[in-house]
């Protein structure tokens, strides 16, 4: 079934061993010396993908690859969002702002060792919420400062709302801090007034569109001064529905003439439960539905991250699989001393793999473009990470989305699930939220999947398939495109 | 005159004790504190408090 030879990245993440690393690095892979340029995507010049090359949040095609983590360091906020609930700390919810434990620098420093010497994909130290970094500015220094003095490969970022940035924008440049995300919800003030109730700002609170109005043109002159000092920006923004939702639109045209390196536009997550101001008056969010056909008209504009998965504001780990609850305070030694040892092991396998990886797809997609056929094909994919389709069904916390047609293969983004295996609810009540999360899928690939889901799903319109377990991704949807339609070049039939 | 702090409705989040002109406010355990000796209510030097324009939860930085 699987198709040879691969190194298992998995076996690299659960191995202790340093020996056992090196043995698997150098007994496969990409067996030229010359590796190294060809992974460089077509569409952006070598120095920028030198800086995104690794960063999970920056790169798509890094968050098969590596991780990120975040340290809740900096709670003190300027500005409220009706989003944002400050009360709530919570251990079992993913989504933004919520943590489980603040963390003083010191105790940040302690925990930033600790995940580096067990977790190999770490590349990324970022300090995004619950509070605002540059806002809560002496505690991200002071974090960045020891993080820096002891792991200095580690590649530091932060996220922020814009209002305090400007002040910060040189020290920034002299920490090295390499990429900033900006939270950009409206370019227009009578929408700004309704995602924000107030802002903080030269010791004095402003309220309705002269709050907005200020935040506004703080955000673009932070943007204008970091695309001029060549810091890359990704752009945060929460697609709220009737309130800023086609005007985003607009937002990312502004964030494009200032020089926005890429745009996110997230749902709204909103709950009664979780207190917030949009949550306790019925503002809903948007469905997958809603939020790939604003993806889809935003194409053509600043390049759109659709890989987000609205992480804790404590995630550890690759960004579908959080790995935060093994690595608070209680769990982690003392005084831990950094050893890089598995870090560098295993970024010396991935730049061999990477390559091979990269080749592969390019020739996957240029396949599945070459067919003639209108319409496409919505692919579920379970996998976790490497680029493979290497997870079973019943144990996917998540399924990544791709979209298969003229214009190639493309990633479209994520449905979240509660695992038909091993999770809270049962396997027929997992099933079932599994069947809506995939509404509108064609077909789902993965590693293995038994008989008695798989006909459940059929019955509900959805094919499951492990007939390409193990493969690289595009390599699967390639496959299973040339079965779906026949491989017809564009040329025969023209 | 002084404010003080509800500790029970207090986020901790702190960004009353470093935009306090008067350094009166401090984590003291689990709790912010302000010092009743300490506090001015900003005046002569703000408009208005601090504490309590730039504390996120309503009704928790008051008159003490």
């Amino acid at each position: 079934m699987m198709s040879a030879p691969i190194i298992s990245l998995e076996s690299l993440t659960n191995t202790t061993s340093a020996g056992q690393l090196l043995t698997i690095a150098n007994s496969g892979g990409c067996a030229s010396s010359s590796c190294g340029s060809s992974s460089t995507p077509t569409d952006m010049n070598s120095a920028t993908w030198e800086k995104i090359k690794d960063h999970p949040c920056f790169s798509e095609e890094a968050h098969h690859y590596f991780a990120r983590m975040h340290v809740a360091v900096a709670p003190a906020c300027n500005i409220q969002c009706n989003y944002c609930n400050r009360k709530y700390d919570c251990a079992n919810e993913s989504r933004p702002g919520v943590v489980s434990e603040k963390l003083t620098p010191d105790q940040a420093l302690r925990k930033v060792i600790a995940v580096a010497n067990e977790v190999p994909q770490l590349s990324v130290l970022g300090i995004a919420g619950p509070g605002d970094a540059c806002y809560d500015w002496n505690k991200t220094r002071a974090t960045f400062e020891r993080v820096a003095r002891e792991i200095p490969d580690i590649k530091l970022c932060i996220s922020t709302n814009g209002l305090a940035l400007p002040e910060h924008v040189d020290e920034l440049v002299e920490m090295n801090i390499s990429h900033v995300t900006i939270t950009i919800n409206m370019v227009d003030p009578e929408v700004g007034e309704q995602i924000y109730p107030w802002i903080f700002y030269g010791h004095r609170r402003y309220t309705g569109t002269d709050a907005a109005k200020i935040l506004h043109e703080r955000q673009m002159l932070g943007l204008e001064m970091l695309s001029e000092r060549g810091i890359l920006t990704k752009i945060n923004s929460v697609m709220i529905p009737g309130v800023n939702d086609q005007h985003l639109i607009e937002v990312n045209k502004w964030v494009r003439e200032r020089g926005a390196f890429l745009h996110n536009v997230m749902p709204l997550i909103s709950d009664p439960a979780h207190g917030t101001s949009f949550g306790l008056n019925g503002q809903r969010g948007p469905n997958a539905l809603e939020l790939k056909a604003l993806h889809d008209r935003l194409e053509g504009g600043v390049k759109l991250m659709r890989h987000c998965r609205q992480c804790r504001a404590d995630a550890v780990g690759l960004l579908g699989a959080d790995r935060g609850q093994e690595f608070t305070l209680d769990r982690i030694p003392l005084e831990p001393l950094y050893d890089g040892g598995k870090r560098h092991d295993y970024r010396e396998v991935v730049s061999r793999i990477r390559d091979d990886h990269s080749a592969a797809k390019k020739e996957a997609i240029a396949t599945v473009a070459s067919v003639n056929i209108r319409g496409s094909l919505q692919v579920a994919v379970a996998t976790k990470g490497g680029g493979r389709i290497n997870e079973h069904f019943g144990h996917a916390k998540e399924f990544q989305v791709y979209e298969a047609s003229q214009t190639g293969i493309k990633f479209v983004g994520h449905r979240k699930v509660e695992p038909y295996c091993h999770g809270g609810l049962g396997e027929d009540a997992a099933l079932a939220g599994i069947i809506a999360a995939l509404d509108g899928i064609d077909i789902v690939l993965c590693a293995r999947i038994g008989d008695c889901p798989k006909e459940k799903l059929m019955e509900a319109g959805i094919r499951a398939t492990d007939t390409y377990g193990y493969e690289y991704i595009e390599d699967g949807i390639s496959a299973l495109h040339a079965t779906e339609f026949g491989t017809v070049p564009s040329q025969a039939t023209a | 005159m002084a404010f003080k702090i509800i500790a029970s409705q207090c986020t901790q989040c702190g960004a009353c004790e470093f935009e306090c002109p008067s350094n009166a406010i401090e984590l003291k355990g689990e709790k912010y504190v302000i010092d009743p000796k300490k506090c001015t209510e900003c005046k002569g030097v703000f408009e208005i408090q601090q504490c309590a324009s730039v504390c996120p939860m309503p009704n928790t930085c008051v008159p003490a």
